[in-house]
């Protein structure tokens, strides 16, 4: 049983942190947990929890920002910004189902993972939003990166640094985002195609039109289909739609969907849920070009898959074998791309590269990146790679 | 002036030995040492800095860029990045004892893939060379700095150039999916690649706006998009700084994000129209030019509903183009700005800090109280959607009162800015220009910690040195005397 030590205030972060420091102990760093099953498990006999330190700081729906303590769930803000018809941008994933979290997800952890949904692919990242940090490193010492504006320069971009980095180069403290107005009305053309290789091309026909799709997904089944998203103003998602379902009639049969329909099969999308992923089997995301996405299915040879980024984010899911795990990575690699095991049991999570191994010149930067963020090791370590 | 660092006498009494070591590198006219011929590298768009390097070298190949690094990087050579020298901010201005390393020759667009919406270019293509190559089939890469018919996109990545349209479409950060580099010691690194959001370190977003001070950069991976079916500006006028602000925010409430959204404040106004002939109101106080996209009928929808927004706040003008070259003509003053002030004053100092955009009447009233006290004018321009200020200092670089007064003048509003909730620089970096502004916006700690980061980097402080990071206080960096 770990120690859980959560405290209410940054100070309290910063001085678990350095005490951790001093004497050389590592520490589990999360915020409600939600994400504990993913990538490679950390041995801490402690647990640094976000959890307390919650709670919206700033929020000015006219200069499109918000600022929160990392402990905050994600729908606290949600509800917030929906109050003045905004939202979070980069649509981060619940992934409750997906690792049987009974609490919601909280930001700091979003951003610490840069989990991103379908609207990655017009709109960004969730690290394309993140506009500023505060943060702890691995000594305790609090820092700052960015700022409450939206277009800053100034310094090295550290906010970039640590999103994505899953805890191991500071303990995000808050988190400043930018923000958007929700859109007006939701559209969704969906064409039913013959196979995985027409249903990119419908969605690289949707994404290289000029109507700004902020979706493009595509559904396994007998008849995959492929959907492309129309977020606007309604008078605009019904002249848009309009115009990709004449584009589109030639590849197969197409329909729309618009509304509540419409937005539910995109919440949906952005949860993985069209995987089907069984409780006992793993997952894995790969991200390809997206034309490279239908040959990740078939060379992978899993019997579950979604697509989504236009093609170029392949879901897949199968039995959680040393084996499979093995051709994901030869079939990501061979595609120039980029994979991570999402979830799978823990003994095959502790013995596997869940996600690429970086070439020596970039790996040996890194050690020396963490070595100025963490020079004791001490924060989630192992939690991306072995050693 | 700002201090540079000591130059290193064992390279200044190297030089012939560091040319020719250079020649067998890069043949043929690829190294430059005769001082005349290094003239024009001795400034940037920050022209009121000037000094000319130890020598000038203009790789070809990313190879070749290896061996230069890997050659300066044995013989402790400085060396100062540079694209087509459009810095704003001084981050190419070169140090005596430094090479500059030219990438304008690696200017070649490698490859153009339409189905995955992206074009790998070198470093030395422009930003408009990129658009110019994909614009015949619908295609554009969306950052758009005011000097993306000169800047090349390796400085883009550098100094993460924004434009006038990034409040929809991002900075350069957000279009990049994939980056070729040299390190310092002439390794060659590939970062991303085609596809997005690789697992592991945003070492993509890392090096984006590092002002050269972590890697070199021979290519990068761009995403281009499709352009929208049309674009229509309208323009409206105020009689107050304030009210336009709320005209602002108003427009930001409603839900419109328009692709473009810029202030001109008095002087502004005055300026590009004595230039232009735009047809501008020089009655109002402040001015307002509104872009929208899509097809003509969602134009109007988008031009009339912004239009009963600007009608709400009493304007003194409002001007919505029927036809692209109205919109041209409501752009041309815009567009021209730069060289409209340029018209009225010898010189100018281009700021660019960035403020809450609620704290905007307070900060031109504030800077319009520091105009007077200098005996200097100003003329702001905003990107009012993302609190982007570009104030314009206008000033007299033959006499050096006037020049040291415009450049305190510029701190002062720099200062603003922080101070109000926001940075140093929104879009044009801190290279020399602002570093020894850093405290301001950093603690002597997170100043430190960046520093140690550079040093993960490049150990031995040779990439660009004297940028970005104060010399107080950098044991690696002596000042000269």
């Amino acid at each position: 049983m770990t120690q859980v030590i959560a405290p209410a205030d940054e100070a309290g972060v910063a001085a678990a942190v350095a005490a951790a420091a001093a004497a050389g102990e590592p520490l589990a760093i999360e915020g409600r947990g939600t994400k504990r099953a993913l990538l490679r498990p950390v041995q801490a006999a402690r647990t640094l929890s976000l959890r307390n330190l919650s709670g919206i700081t700033l929020y000015r729906p006219q200069e499109l920002i918000l600022s929160a303590w990392a402990g905050t769930p994600l729908p606290e803000i949600e509800a917030a910004l929906a109050e003045r018809g905004q939202q979070v941008v980069a649509e981060p994933p619940d992934l409750s189902a997906m690792f049987g979290a009974s609490e919601a997800a909280t930001l700091g952890g979003l951003v610490a993972t840069n989990l991103s949904g379908p609207r990655r692919i017009s709109a960004g990242a969730m690290r394309d939003h993140v506009m500023g940090i505060r943060a702890v490193n691995g000594m305790g010492d609090v820092f700052r990166s960015g700022g409450r504006v939206l277009k800053n320069v100034t310094g090295l971009d550290l906010c970039k640094l640590l999103t994505g980095a899953h805890g191991t180069l500071g303990v995000i403290t808050e988190v400043t985002l930018k923000v958007l107005p929700a859109t007006e009305a939701c559209g969704t053309v969906m064409v039913t195609v013959p196979d995985l290789a027409t249903g990119v091309r419908v969605l690289s026909a949707g994404l290289g039109s000029p109507y700004g799709v902020s979706g493009a997904a595509l559904l396994p089944g007998p008849a995959p289909r492929a959907l492309l998203r129309i977020e606007e103003f309604a008078e605009s998602v019904h002249y848009r739609c309009g115009r990709l379902r004449e584009a589109l009639a030639r590849y197969g049969e197409v329909r729309q969907v618009e509304g509540e329909e419409s937005r539910s099969l995109w919440r949906a999308v952005r949860d993985a849920e069209p995987l089907a992923a069984a409780p006992d089997e793993a997952v894995w995301r790969v991200s390809v070009q997206p034309t490279a996405g239908p040959g990740i299915v078939v060379a992978a040879g899993l019997p579950k898959f979604l697509l989504d980024w236009g093609g170029g984010l392949v879901w897949l899911a199968g039995p959680a074998t040393e084996d499979a795990h093995e051709r994901v990575m030869q079939v990501a690699r061979a595609a120039g791309g980029s994979f991570t095991l999402f979830r799978a049991p823990e003994p095959l999570r502790a013995a596997v590269a869940v996600m690429p191994e970086e070439p020596q010149a970039l790996a040996a930067i890194g050690a020396r990146v963490r070595q100025v963020m963490d020079p004791r090791g001490i924060l989630n370590p192992g939690r991306i790679r072995a050693g | 002036m700002i201090d540079l660092p000591a130059p290193k006498p064992d390279v200044l009494a190297r030089r012939g030995e560091i040319l020719a070591g250079l020649h067998a590198l890069v043949p043929g006219d690829g190294v430059i040492g005769e001082p005349a011929r290094l003239r024009p590298y001795e400034t940037d768009g920050l022209s009121a800095y000037r000094q000319p390097p130890l020598a000038v070298v203009l790789p070809r190949t990313t190879e070749q860029v290896a061996a230069v690094l890997a050659f300066c990087h044995r013989n402790g050579v400085r060396v100062v990045p540079r694209g087509a020298g459009t810095s704003l901010s001084g981050g190419a201005l070169p140090l005596e004892d430094s090479v500059v390393l030219g990438l304008m020759r690696m200017n070649r667009i490698l490859e153009v893939d339409y189905a995955n919406r992206l074009a790998v270019v070198e470093a030395g293509v422009t930003n408009l060379g990129i658009t110019n190559h994909v614009a015949a089939d619908g295609f554009f890469y969306a950052p758009d700095p005011s000097s993306q018919l000169a800047c090349m996109i390796g400085g883009n990545v550098n100094m993460n150039s924004g434009g006038a349209h990034c409040l929809k479409y991002g900075v350069t950060a957000n279009n990049l999916l994939g980056l070729k580099a040299v390190t310092i010691e002439g390794e060659i690194i590939e970062i991303g690649g085609r596809h997005l959001d690789a697992a592991g370190y945003d070492w993509l977003g890392l090096l984006t706006g590092s002002e050269g001070q972590l890697v070199v950069v021979t290519e990068v991976t761009v995403r281009i998009l499709h352009s929208p079916e049309g674009q229509r500006a309208m323009l409206a006028a105020f009689r107050s700084n304030e009210v336009a602000g709320e005209a602002v925010d108003a427009i930001i409430a409603s839900g419109i994000i328009p692709v473009a959204l810029e202030f001109m404040d008095r002087p502004a106004i005055h300026a590009c129209e004595a230039f232009a002939h735009a047809g501008y109101p020089l009655d109002a106080e402040a001015m307002l030019i509104i872009e929208v996209e899509g097809s003509t009928e969602e134009q109007d929808m988008l031009l009339g509903r912004l239009k009963a927004i600007c009608e709400r706040f009493d304007p003194i003008s409002l001007k919505v183009a029927e036809t692209a070259e109205q919109s041209l003509a409501i752009w041309k003053g815009r567009k021209g700005a730069f060289g409209a002030v340029g018209r009225i004053s010898p010189d100018y100092l281009c700021m660019d800090g960035t403020i809450p955009t609620g704290q905007l009447p307070f900060v031109l009233r504030r800077i319009g109280e520091m105009s007077a006290s200098y005996g200097l004018q100003v003329a702001n321009i905003f990107h009012a959607g993302d609190g982007n200020l570009h104030p314009l200092i206008m000033f007299d670089a033959n006499d050096s009162k006037s020049f040291h007064d415009a450049e305190q003048f510029g701190a002062d509003i720099l200062t603003l800015c922080v101070e109000v909730g926001g940075c140093l620089t929104g879009e044009h970096g801190v290279g020399v220009e602002k570093r020894d502004l850093m405290p301001v916006q950093f603690t002597p700690f997170e100043l430190d910690q960046m520093r140690a980061l550079k040093a993960a980097f490049d150990p031995g402080w040779l990439l660009n040195p004297a940028k970005v990071f104060p010399l107080e206080g950098n044991p690696a960096l002596r000042p000269a005397a």
